[in-house]
């Protein structure tokens, strides 16, 4: 079976997995506890792609219509 | 205090009897409420430990006074078990699947198994298990023949509405009982329910719930008989039935009178639950009116979830007619004196203002702005009146609350539904009057949807500091000008407003002193600009467009087309010869027609420019002082629409007359062509389409040219060419129909011919496909329709009317489903949209973190505006 990158397509926007330390600094910069954050699922394919684990924040690069680039923050479930 | 508590989880399930009777306080067993003295009877229906109603005693059960207690349950032990409606389906879908004799649910271990599994993972993921458990219904039933136990099974009839009829006898609700409680708690979880919260014999009651007396309180009515609530009621046929079926089965009665009186038991207990069971007559009162029980309190708009928890009638509102006040600010209310007399606003007495609450009080409650009630600091509330009230403003102390009476000024609520936005609830102040309706600036209709046909809209006034200072700073009009919507002002002129600013403004109109005067009036105007000319006389003139710049602010430019503007190919600018181009340069209108591209509600570009380069106080200012002026406008020159000013000259008569009649011709040349094959299909449609396509467009064009001729004869001497062009009331459109020519009718934008077959009318031959026998209306509403057009014209009317009406209760439930979705985001002070328990939404508020009413229509124009003038501040 041939494998492809669900990111390469064009209606999947960037997403990123933070380091630790980027990690933190996103939930202080929203003063809030991992869990407040929007999940996604381990097994969401964006998610094996960039090997993401449970408890791990992944940062989302989304095109906006009203804002060019919108960027949102995942955290990591299973 | 009591403390907020947050719910960890709600789980629903049946009752089980043991716990029925764990919570009950006192088994009754009498029918009887009160005895002779009046006192409530022990083990009756009134029981004191079931909590009280009476002031004055304390509940048995708790201790607490009437309010306090919370009201307890006691319970009823039944005879013999009978079925709660309820759970018919259910009961029924059990038994179906459930062996006769064994119990077992007739499916193999392994398929148990599998379902089992099923429903575990469905239930992990938080998802509906419905549709397995049906499945698990569907496929156990399908046994002529236990599995298990070999036993054959009967076919189960229900019968409306309670009856389970298996080979051809009835099954008593014990029988059902005694076959459900030998069913397993493993077969019970296959059937998708939790055997230790919810057991299916449970779903046939022997013990019945007596609801506490606080939620059926009986009513001593004035000539001292106590009447009691319908379930009262109901339980005391209960009770009585309960207790004549033990004597009689104690007494060893035959088996026909014993099923007769459970009979009657099951019939009393279903009605209890719900008094609308078909096929079950509904329990009546002595009066006849059906008795409203358990089930009726809760369902439905008058019943508990949307008629008492969802909304509910509340104090200190009022609700009338409204009618228009164009001089009112738009940021006022008109609000009948006996309105005002009626709601109060609560003082609390200070030493700053005792002196003058004490004025107040003293004009007692019938003389406005006076007193209603008073609240010493003890809690004691007295009324004022006529007789006590220079007593009680003598005795007035520090931290009484005082009732003051609505008067000017106090800021209000106002509300028209169906509060579809925020703008539907606007903050006004109150301007007390006499007769008996609302008053309201008509430039404050298009936000409430308001017109004035009998609207009724709602008043409510805050009684808090803080309700006022933020229905203030929030909800007043003036800062809800700009609708977030389209970021423009939905606040703004209309209908006569519109007219009235274009016949004042437009091309120049001259006034002398005298109709100067008239038309400023009412403004707080003084300073008179010099005049524009003097007349041959030498008596000094001005020019509307010099009067409408009194109102703009000194200092304001902007340039736009107006309304009326005809977007001629090249658009000459400012030198518009229709004088369409508007031009404002240090607030003066030097060109240009004021309609309602510059002040109308939802356009209003000057009010857009104002509020944006100002603030709200400026715009409304303005708005007030337009509607002042428009009005004085349109009165100077007269404004009047009729029936004569629909005609049109005989020639242009003859001329749409001519062009129709052309029209016709082509359209029979099309159908011949297509008849003889000639017609060339267009890409991608049939013959037949293409023909139909062509007739359309031939006789969409003959109308438009008829209202062209018609246009040529109707100019601005027109009143109701004034209204079109200015973007007051109607549109050309309209003027052609009632002038010219209605044009085509049609149905699902196709001609009328959905639904007949050869012919729309007997009128008509057979296969006719002329242009008036299939909907097309050649005259005009002022010459009158013909009979088989005003036919036509019915039906093309009619889709209109079916349309307005889908949209309404469609867009209706969408706008529910969403605000319940997101009526509880809040946008916080980082940006981020957040729900009530904190999680974030979205990062940033619609992902750009603007608001779309400051937003200025997202155009550079702005920003290079906005930095022209910085550099001209700096340079200055
Ligand atoms: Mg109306
Ligand atoms: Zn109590
Ligand atoms: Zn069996
Ligand atoms: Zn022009």
């Amino acid at each position: 079976m041939k494998r492809f990158a669900v990111q390469d397509h064009e209606l999947v926007p960037e997403h990123i997995l933070l380091t630790p330390e980027e990690a933190q600094q996103v939930l202080e910069q929203y003063g809030v506890e991992a869990r407040y954050l929007p999940k996604i699922h381990v097994t969401d394919p964006v998610a094996e792609e960039i090997g993401a684990k449970v408890g791990d924040i992944i940062k989302i690069k989304r095109k906006s219509p009203t804002a060019k680039e919108s960027i949102f923050y995942r955290l990591v479930i299973d | 205090m009591t403390v907020p508590k947050r719910i960890g989880k709600i789980r629903f399930g049946l009752i089980s009897p043991q716990e029925f009777r764990k919570m009950s306080v006192v088994k009754v067993i009498t029918a009887d409420t009160y005895d002779d003295d009046g006192f409530p009877i022990e083990m009756g229906l009134m029981d004191p430990r079931l909590g009280v109603i009476d002031p004055g005693l304390r509940c048995r059960t708790c201790g607490g006074r009437p309010g306090e207690c919370p009201g307890h349950f006691g319970h009823i032990d039944l005879v013999a078990p009978v079925i709660h409606v309820g759970f018919a389906k259910l009961i029924r879908k059990v038994l179906r699947a459930v062996c006769r004799e064994c119990s077992k649910l007739m499916l193999s271990d392994l398929e148990k198994k599998e379902f089992l599994r099923q429903i575990r993972t469905l239930e992990e993921l938080g998802q509906p298990t419905e549709d397995v458990v049906n499945k698990v219904f569907a496929e156990a039933r399908k046994h002529k023949v236990c599995p298990y136990c070999g036993a054959p099974q009967g076919e189960i009839k229900f019968e409306r509405p309670l009856s389970y009829i298996e080979d051809g006898h009835k099954l008593t609700p014990s029988d059902i009982r005694d076959r459900f409680e030998r069913i397993s708690d493993e077969d019970i979880m296959v059937m998708g329910m939790n055997p230790e919260t919810a057991r299916p014999e449970w779903t046939i009651l022997t013990v019945l719930p007596v609801p506490p007396v606080t939620m059926r309180p009986s009513i001593t009515l004035e000539s001292g008989q106590r009447s009691e609530d319908d379930l009262t009621h109901k339980l005391v046929d209960i009770i009585r039935i309960n207790q004549r079926f033990q004597e009689n089965r104690e007494a060893g009665a035959p088996q026909l009178i014993i099923e007769d009186l459970w009979e009657l038991l099951q019939y009393h207990v279903t009605t209890f639950l719900d008094n609308t069971v078909s096929g079950v007559p509904p329990a009546r009162h002595r009066s006849g009116r059906p008795l409203k029980t358990l089930s009726q309190r809760l369902k439905g708009k008058e019943g508990r979830f949307r008629g008492s928890l969802s909304g509910k009638r509340v104090n200190f509102s009022a609700r009338t007619v409204i009618s228009p006040d164009p001089n009112l600010s738009i940021n006022e209310v008109g609000v009948p004196l006996e309105v005002a007399k009626e709601l109060t606003v609560p003082i609390m007495v200070n030493p700053r203002n005792i002196e003058v609450v004490r004025k107040y009080v003293m004009r007692g409650p019938d003389n406005h702005p006076g007193v209603n009630y008073v609240t010493r600091s003890d809690g004691r509330r007295v009324k004022i009146t006529e007789r006590n009230c220079q007593e009680v403003a003598q005795q007035l102390e520090f931290g009484w609350k005082v009732d003051r009476q609505l008067a000017d000024g106090d800021i209000v609520l106002f509300n028209r539904q169906p509060s579809l936005h925020r703008m539907s609830i606007m903050a006004h102040r109150v301007k007390v009057m006499p007769y008996k309706t609302f008053r309201l600036n008509p430039a404050v209709c298009p936000p409430y949807n308001a017109d004035f046909d009998g609207d009724e809209m709602n008043l409510h006034v805050p009684q808090t500091e803080e309700a006022r200072a933020e229905a203030e700073i929030l909800m007043r009009v003036q800062e809800n000008i700009l609708s977030p919507r389209f970021g423009g002002p939905i606040i703004g002129g209309i209908h006569d407003y519109v007219t009235g600013s274009f016949l004042l403004t437009h091309k120049e109109r001259r006034l002398d002193r005298e109709k100067l005067m008239e038309v400023i009036k009412k403004l707080d105007i003084t300073d008179i600009p010099e005049p524009a000319g003097y007349d041959e006389n030498g008596d000094p003139y001005w020019t509307g467009k010099q009067i409408f710049s009194l109102i703009l602010p000194k200092d304001l430019n902007l340039t736009f087309k107006a309304d009326f503007c005809s977007n001629c190919p090249v658009c000459k600018g400012e030198d518009c010869e229709n004088d369409a181009y508007v031009v404002i340069r240090d607030g003066v209108l030097l060109r240009g027609t004021i309609d309602a591209e510059a002040v109308g509600a939802f356009k209003g570009k000057v009010t857009d420019r104002i509020i944006k380069e100002y603030d709200p106080g400026v715009a409304s200012q303005f708005l007030d002082r337009m509607t002042l002026l428009a009005l004085r406008g349109i009165m100077l020159a007269g404004f009047s629409f009729g029936i004569s000013d629909e005609d049109v000259p005989k020639e242009a008569a003859e001329q749409i007359h001519d062009v129709t009649r052309s029209a016709k011709e082509s359209v029979q040349k099309l159908i011949e062509a297509y008849r003889a094959g000639e017609l060339e299909p267009l890409p991608g449609r049939t013959l037949e389409e293409t023909l139909e396509m062509r007739i359309m467009q031939t006789l969409g064009k003959a109308r438009d040219s008829a209202g062209q001729i018609a246009g040529r004869y109707l100019g601005l001497d027109n009143s109701g060419v004034v209204m079109a062009v200015s973007g007051a009331r109607g549109s050309m459109l309209n003027l052609t129909q009632m002038a010219a020519c209605v044009g085509q009718q049609s149905v699902r934008g196709e001609r009328i011919k959905r639904g007949y077959t050869d012919r729309t009318l007997p009128h008509f031959k057979r296969g006719d496909l002329g242009a008036e026998a299939h909907g097309f209306v050649e005259s005009s509403y002022k010459k009158g329709l013909s009979p088989t057009e005003f036919f036509f014209h019915a039906i093309g009317g009619r889709e209109g009317l079916v349309d307005t009406a889908i949209r309404t209760s469609q867009s209706g439930y969408l706008q529910r489903r969403l605000v319940n979705a997101l009526q509880d985001l809040e946008v916080n002070y980082d940006g981020t949209v957040r729900e009530t328990r904190g999680m974030i939404v979205q990062f940033k508020y619609g992902e750009d973190g603007v608001d779309p009413s400051r937003r200025d229509y997202a155009s550079p124009d702005n920003v290079h505006r906005i930095i022209r003038k910085v550099l001209a501040g700096e340079n200055a």
